[in-house]
């Protein structure tokens, strides 16, 4: 949607179902029973990123507060851990989206890096003050992971929109 | 295009300022961890949102019980029938025992009537199927395929075939929760079979139990069986729970560490049965007021899992 410096591609408008359909698609693979891998990312939260960093008027706090609700059932945990730490996140993309794209997809994923740490550390630190077990250090590899992530998934998420590179004038868009 | 609105064009219209909708979802966020974590009052909106969820997570759950299935189907007879002859082996070997304890179950009833006391309540139960842990990493928690279709209620014991795994802290309507023994903080109060003496046992969340308020002259031993005590109106007397691994016994603090490992295969995935929940205990007698002031110390001691819904 936002073409930033370096793009060579003007990308289509994306299509609301995609991000409904990979939404529903990240809760599935955070539901699949390799979550419980270490360093296994949290899904949701990578593609909720994501969206919120390109649609941030579309993919706003709402989704993140539904999804976070959604996570917090299913995984069993306190109603609102999800919530909090999705919320937190939707907002702080959101407010630094212009100027995560403006650089290339490699420092892109280094500013969400800490991002997706604080998502993690939030809900680590809500569970640790109502005296909840350590899980471990390796808790957070996942976001570490997710970061390496981002380029790949940039690229997954953005194939619908690009346009096809040879126009041909008789075909419909 | 029917001419000039008085509204602004919706190319400006952005509701709401960011960071007021952060601070109304924020507050609700918190307001609902708050309310689930101390007042348990929210499990109605868990259970119709678990609905939607439920679905999906059985879904996503398929192709891991696939390759299950399938490695199951491919390890071959021989295999099998060697667990099968193991299997026929102990069954015999407990088939003595087995054999006299209808008989003596019945004696026993016929004692205790004769002692004129209240007979033992029988354990009965309903088999349910383990279908994932709970992916939160902060508690040791699974998912059974029982619910409240099938009768499940909170607090129910589980067992599997070498002793005590949990208790049910969450019913959905087609699946349950089980809070296993080591979960921080999952209280059993428990007997050592050697000596007689009561206590209670907490998980430590690192797949050991601790035995807590021992004195540190204690009568424990490394390798004490502990069973459940039947005190607390959840667990029927004498389900194994755990065996004594280690004992710190330090002067300088009143109590001894005595550290634990759960007997029941408590970390494995498989079948457990869920047991029927004990019938109501008599009352107990009112306290008399002079002891009231100095039931501090008691009340750490008294089982924290007469509540069902233990939240984390």
């Amino acid at each position: 949607m936002q073409a930033n410096h370096s793009s060579s591609r003007i990308l289509l408008p994306v299509r609301p179902w995609f991000i409904f359909f990979t939404m529903i698609a990240a809760l599935v693979l955070n539901f699949l029973p390799t979550s419980h891998w270490p360093g296994v990312p949290d899904w949701v939260a990578l593609v909720l990123c994501f969206w919120s960093v390109r649609e941030f008027r579309r993919v706003g706090m709402g989704w993140a507060f539904v999804l976070g609700l959604l996570m917090d059932v299913a995984d069993g945990s306190v109603l609102g851990q999800h919530c909090f730490a999705y919320v937190l996140l939707a907002y702080l993309t959101a407010s630094l989206s212009r100027r995560i794209l403006w650089f290339p997809l490699l420092q892109q994923a280094l500013q969400v890096l800490p991002l997706l740490l604080l998502c993690q550390a939030v809900q680590l630190a809500m569970r640790l003050l109502v005296g909840g077990d350590f899980p471990g250090w390796s808790y957070f590899i996942g976001p570490l992971i997710a970061t390496l992530l981002w380029i790949p998934a940039t690229f997954i998420l953005l194939l619908p929109q690009y346009r096809p590179l040879e126009q041909d004038p008789n075909r419909p868009i | 295009m029917a001419g000039i609105d008085h509204a602004p064009p919706p190319f400006f219209k952005q509701g709401p300022a960011p960071l007021a909708l952060l601070t109304f979802y924020i507050a609700i966020s918190v307001a609902l961890f708050v309310v689930d974590l101390r007042m348990h009052s929210l499990d109605l909106v868990r259970q119709s949102i678990s609905l939607l969820v439920d679905p999906v997570q059985r879904v996503a759950q398929t192709p891991g019980s696939l390759v299950d299935y399938a490695g199951n189907y491919l390890r071959g007879i021989q295999t099998l029938d060697a667990e099968n002859k193991e299997l026929k082996h102990a069954k015999l070997t407990t088939a003595p025992d087995l054999q006299r304890l209808a008989q003596m179950e019945s004696e026993n009833e016929r004692l205790r009537k004769l002692l004129s006391v209240k007979e033992r309540e029988k354990a009965q139960g309903q088999v349910a199927q383990i279908l994932y842990t709970a992916r939160d990493p902060f508690s040791r928690r699974v998912i059974v395929d029982k619910g409240q279709q099938s009768g499940i209620v909170g607090g129910q014991p589980a067992i599997d075939e070498a002793g005590v795994v949990g208790q049910v802290t969450r019913v959905f309507p087609f699946s349950a929760e089980i809070t296993l023994i080591t979960d921080k903080d999952q209280a059993v109060p428990v007997q050592i079979v050697r000596s007689g003496q009561r206590s209670v046992v907490f998980g430590l969340g690192n797949g050991q139990l601790e035995l807590r308020y021992m004195p540190a002259n204690a009568d424990v031993q490394v390798g004490d069986v502990l069973v459940t005590s039947g005190l607390d109106s959840v667990y029927l007397p004498g389900f194994p729970v755990a065996r004594v691994v280690n004992i710190e016994r330090d002067s300088a603090y009143s109590f001894a560490r005595i550290f634990c490992a759960p007997i029941a295969g408590v970390e494995n995935f498989g079948e457990l049965m869920v047991l029927n929940p004990r019938e109501a205990l008599p009352p107990a007698p009112p306290e008399s007021k002079s002891r009231s002031g100095d039931g501090g110390n008691d009340k750490g001691l008294r089982p924290k899992n007469k509540r069902p819904s233990k939240a984390n």
